[in-house]
């Protein structure tokens, strides 16, 4: 990650005589124009400029949920001119039918490309170009006492052609989110910028924290309360924290799931039966792989996964549904493993299936 | 100072920002920035004066207000005075209480006037432009949040524009903020009715609203001031102490996949309907702005009262049709009122995503449960007895469908006064008899009589009998009703308010002919309903809009080049519209005749 460009220093003394008339002219204009006339709020800093230029970089996002107080959209940030957009990873992409909504009205069904479930992020391609975006390898960084602005479509505000809100606010720390270990419910644990403007309200998440010159700094995270006083984290994640998870996204690395024309089934797939995991009913569209139980004397039970375990990685690659996570199995061959990820609690663990039986007892002939 | 001037300072400044760095190496503040907020807390100071915080009689519940004219006429929320009742008491800045009385309310916008009494030089805050208002512009919000002034002085909160022209749906049945500001300055409970302000100390809105959703009733950095612009529309209508509707366009609208506004049902009855508005027509522009969502459009029909006109540009099949269109009520007769009675306004009717109304009252918990009934009870007809000469109640007058009578009998009485200074009565209670040239060939020769009114027009004599019910004398046939109007005129000018008929101030509308907004008194009077438009400048009759009943066009008499004729202000020119098309008739009066009529002397 770059530092962030320095403004007014390393003028040269040519620039420095000419603008030091200049302010000699300014205070005296400024003085007359105070002394004779209210303040004039177009003599103040305003951020017009910047929510110009940032706005159309922010898209709103419309997904699953709608119910039981889950809101069903969310904020994104495009982040290539082809239509990549960065977002928070939550239910609301758990549908095969994600609607992007961009600044000037225009509608897109998105593809979920990829996500970390490590870092919660996830990113969606629309099918577009020529797209205001903020270029990642361009993000800044800043410190504790930084003047900020928040920009998403919390609380769903803005519908249509309708700009996305703008919130001011100041950096109250870079710190990392693990030292709150226990009271947020999330798995990410680095650094987070914590802000002074309630900038994670509902619909908030994959929103953009900037400076006050528009440059990018964060992505605004999914809204976190702390559950040992009740009180509600305002926090973004560093670009420079998730640029490399992003970059892994982007190239592939890391996807949402493996597309069935690419790569077809083996003919001694790993099973869930083999593993000896049940999982819950699959009872929605896109039921979340948690583990129902555990066959005793399987390898699963002996490795040590548990029941409410929440599978979330086969060999690296993502899984959302218990459909997706049987579809990944059956590609794998289980004659060399598999490694699957899971969330338990807070926590990702990875566990590792080697010399995995042939059969299953039960079919032996 | 010019938009350039402005650069050209803001380029200085920032020029000289980077020379001095803002802070040097001692503690010492840069000048330039102590002086912007010099400046700001001299703008705050200022604003400050004009704040109020707002109570019951008795000192229950709470919330804020603005006092807008030295006479003490000042802005607060519909859903803080109805918490109050008709008699409030104001706290200000200088630490005094003042007594207040309820004037005008708009339920439907969340908006109430209210009057402070006992001064006439009270610091009034100046109206800003909210269609000027800018995202990521400074604002600061004042008020009572909380309840915290016990010495009255108002509480800042300082934040910048997060968002303009935002859409809230209704909380309840009614309280929609439409075309609204929204703000990252905080507002809390008690903020309601209190004054969003620019960094000009001019007002921009009243806020009255939040987005708080499951995180408790205090600020998340999402507040709504309903704009001023919208205020001002609805100002005149507020003054008129009624309770003042907001606008349907009698049609309603619905996007289609191809994102535009697209009419998805209309009345046959309404105004739109018989401008040629029809079912499956496109909306482009509404009152001037352009509609490319429905919040758009909603946005722009919440700004106007009822009865206004305003621009509206359509398509249909390519072809692009501009009309101007009276906005019908939004409310059926009484159905407000209903409401109003009925139920606890914006109090448990949450919606389950939570735009709510901010409640009055401590930590928001109290809820206007003890809403009280506005003027629904059986006797609403009677004028209560005035109280005592030094009770604000003697301010007070309820009548059904007023939040306050007494004042519309103050305006009405005051472009009365206006209207007696063109034609005294004597002349006006006489025969009037009017002759001139129709404008396009031939002449016209008009009486206007205590019961009878006739016109001769080239090969034709009309004659209507004033003393019967008009609803049906649409003569001159084509007119839509042109002796009817004009014998309304001169019963107006004759009888005067009193013996017209039923007669109430309507408040401020425009007349587009005009080009600015008239005061309007509403009079029905033979079975007809007659609008007359009053220029307030000259003080002038302008226009007399005669409806002879509902769901038709009315008789437009423009009335103008008025010249003084023996002592009276007389119009020369008399315009009559009926519908779309050409004018029915261009009159130019030559001569005035007052006669006293023989059979009328006792």
């Amino acid at each position: 990650m770059s530092p962030s460009p320095q403004t007014g220093r390393g003028q040269t003394p040519e620039r420095r005589s000419t603008a030091g008339a200049f302010a000699r002219i300014a205070t005296t204009c400024l003085a007359l124009h105070i002394g004779s006339s209210p303040l004039s709020s177009r003599a103040e800093d305003r951020f017009n400029a910047v929510f110009e230029e940032v706005r159309p970089k922010v898209v709103k996002i419309y997904g699953a949920g709608g119910f039981r107080g889950l809101e069903h959209y969310q904020s994104g940030l495009l982040i290539s001119p082809d239509g990549l957009i960065l977002t928070v990873w939550s239910y609301v992409l758990d549908t095969d039918y994600i609607t992007v909504v961009l600044d000037d009205g225009r509608r897109y069904e998105a593809e979920r490309l990829g996500a970390d479930p490590q870092l919660e992020i996830a990113v969606l391609k629309i099918d577009s170009d020529r797209l205001p975006h903020f270029d990642l390898n361009e993000a800044a960084e800043a410190e504790s006492g930084a003047r900020v602005l928040a920009f998403s479509n919390l609380f769903g505000i803005a519908t249509g052609n309708e700009p996305v809100s703008v919130l001011h606010g100041t950096i109250a720390a870079r710190t990392p989110l693990a030292a709150r270990r226990g009271a947020f419910q999330t798995s990410y644990n680095g650094p987070v910028y914590v802000v002074d403007a309630m900038a994670n309200n509902p619909g908030a998440a994959g929103g953009a924290l900037t400076d006050r010159q528009g440059r990018l700094l964060g992505l605004l995270g999914k809204e976190l309360r702390n559950a040992l006083n009740n009180t509600w984290l305002n926090y973004a994640l560093p670009i420079s924290e998730i640029k490399p998870s992003i970059d892994r996204i982007v190239s592939g690395e890391l996807i949402a799931e493996t597309d069935p024309a690419t790569s077809g089934a083996v003919d001694y797939p790993v099973t869930l039966e083999l593993l000896g995991i049940v999982l819950v009913p699959d009872v929605l569209q896109r039921t979340p792989p948690f583990i129902d139980e555990l066959r005793p004397g399987t390898p699963a039970e002996q490795l040590g996964l548990l029941p409410d375990d929440l599978i979330v990685l086969v060999d690296g690659q993502l899984v959302q549904s218990c459909q997706t996570l049987r579809e990944s199995l059956s590609r794998i061959d289980r004659a060399g493993g598999v490694a699957i990820t899971i969330l338990r609690g807070q926590d990702l663990l990875e566990f590792t299936f080697e010399n995995l039986p042939d059969l299953l007892p039960a079919h032996m002939p | 100072m010019t938009t350039s001037q402005n650069r050209i300072t803001h380029l200085l400044l920032v020029v000289a920002l980077a020379i001095f760095p803002l802070t040097s190496a001692g503690d010492e503040v840069h000048p330039l920035v102590a002086a912007a907020q010099s400046q700001r807390v001299e703008v705050m100071e200022q604003a400050a004066q004009s704040v109020i915080a707002m109570f019951g009689p008795q000192g229950e519940g709470g919330g804020s207000g603005v006092v807008i004219t030295p006479d003490g006429y000042a802005l607060s929320n519909f859903h803080v005075t109805s918490a109050c009742g008709d008699l409030m008491k104001c706290g200000m800045a200088d630490g005094r209480l003042y007594d207040a009385v309820i004037v005008g309310i708009d339920p439907t916008g969340d908006v109430a006037l209210v009057k402070l009494l006992g001064r006439d030089d009270f610091p009034a805050a100046p109206l800003g432009d909210s269609d000027d208002v800018e995202v990521g512009e400074w604002a600061f919000a004042m008020g009572n949040p909380f309840l915290l002034a016990t010495d009255f002085r108002p509480t800042s909160t300082y934040g910048i524009i997060s968002g303009v022209h935002r859409y809230q749906y209704p909380a309840g049945t009614i309280l929609e903020y439409t075309d609204c500001l929204q703000t990252d300055a905080s507002i809390n409970p008690g903020n309601s009715g209190g004054p969003l302000f620019n960094l000009q100390g001019e007002v921009i809105g009243i806020n009255g609203r939040g987005s708080f959703e499951k995180r408790g009733r205090v600020n998340v950095g999402v507040g709504y001031a309903i704009s001023i612009n919208q205020i001002k529309n609805f100002l005149g209508y507020l003054r008129s102490g009624r309770v003042v509707d907001h606008a349907s366009l009698g049609a309603t609208v619905a996007s289609d996949a191809q994102g535009r506004v697209i009419v998805s049902d209309i009345l046959e009855g309404s105004d739109a309907y018989r401008r040629g508005l029809r079912f499956g027509d496109e909306l482009v522009r509404f009152g001037g702005r352009s509609v490319r969502t429905v919040n758009a459009f909603k946005n722009v029909l919440g700004i106007f009262p009822q009865g206004w006109r305003v621009p509206l540009v359509f398509r249909r099949e390519g072809e692009i049709w501009e009309v101007w269109v009276r906005l019908e009520p939004l409310h059926a007769p009484g159905e407000l009122e209903s409401i109003l009675a009925g139920r606890p306004i914006g109090a448990p009717d949450e919606r389950p995503d939570g735009e709510q109304p901010q409640p009055p009252g401590r930590g928001g918990n109290r809820q206007p449960d003890d809403l009280p009934a506005e003027d629904d009870s059986a006797d609403a007809q009677v004028e209560e007895e005035p109280d005592a000469a030094d009770s604000p109640a003697q301010f007070v007058t309820k009548r059904r469908g007023y939040a306050n009578y007494y004042f519309n009998q103050l305006e009405r009485d005051r472009v009365w006064d206006l209207l007696a200074t063109q034609v005294d009565a004597e002349t006006a209670a006489t025969v009037w008899r009017l002759a001139g040239d129709i404008v396009g060939g031939g002449e016209f020769d008009l009486l206007l009589d205590e019961q009878v009114s006739q016109i001769t027009l080239p090969g034709d004599v009309v004659e209507i009998s004033v003393s019967d019910d008009l609803s049906h004398s649409l003569d001159p046939q084509g007119s839509g009703g042109l002796l009817a109007a004009l014998s309304m005129w001169r019963r107006l000018l004759a009888r005067g308010p009193d013996g017209y008929g039923q007669i109430y101030y309507l408040g401020t509308a425009p007349l587009i002919e005009l080009g600015h907004t008239c005061d309007v008194l509403v009079g029905i009077s033979a079975g007809v309903e007659c609008w007359f438009y009053v220029d307030p400048q000259s003080g002038q009759l302008a226009c007399v809009e005669m409806y002879p009943t509902d769901g038709v066009d009315p008789c437009l008499v423009y009335l103008s080049e008025y010249h003084r004729v023996d002592g009276q202000h007389l119009p020369h020119r008399i315009d009559v519209r009926h519908g779309d098309g050409p004018p029915y008739a261009v009159l130019e009066v030559q001569q005035f005749g007052f006669t006293v009529s023989p059979e009328e002397s006792p």
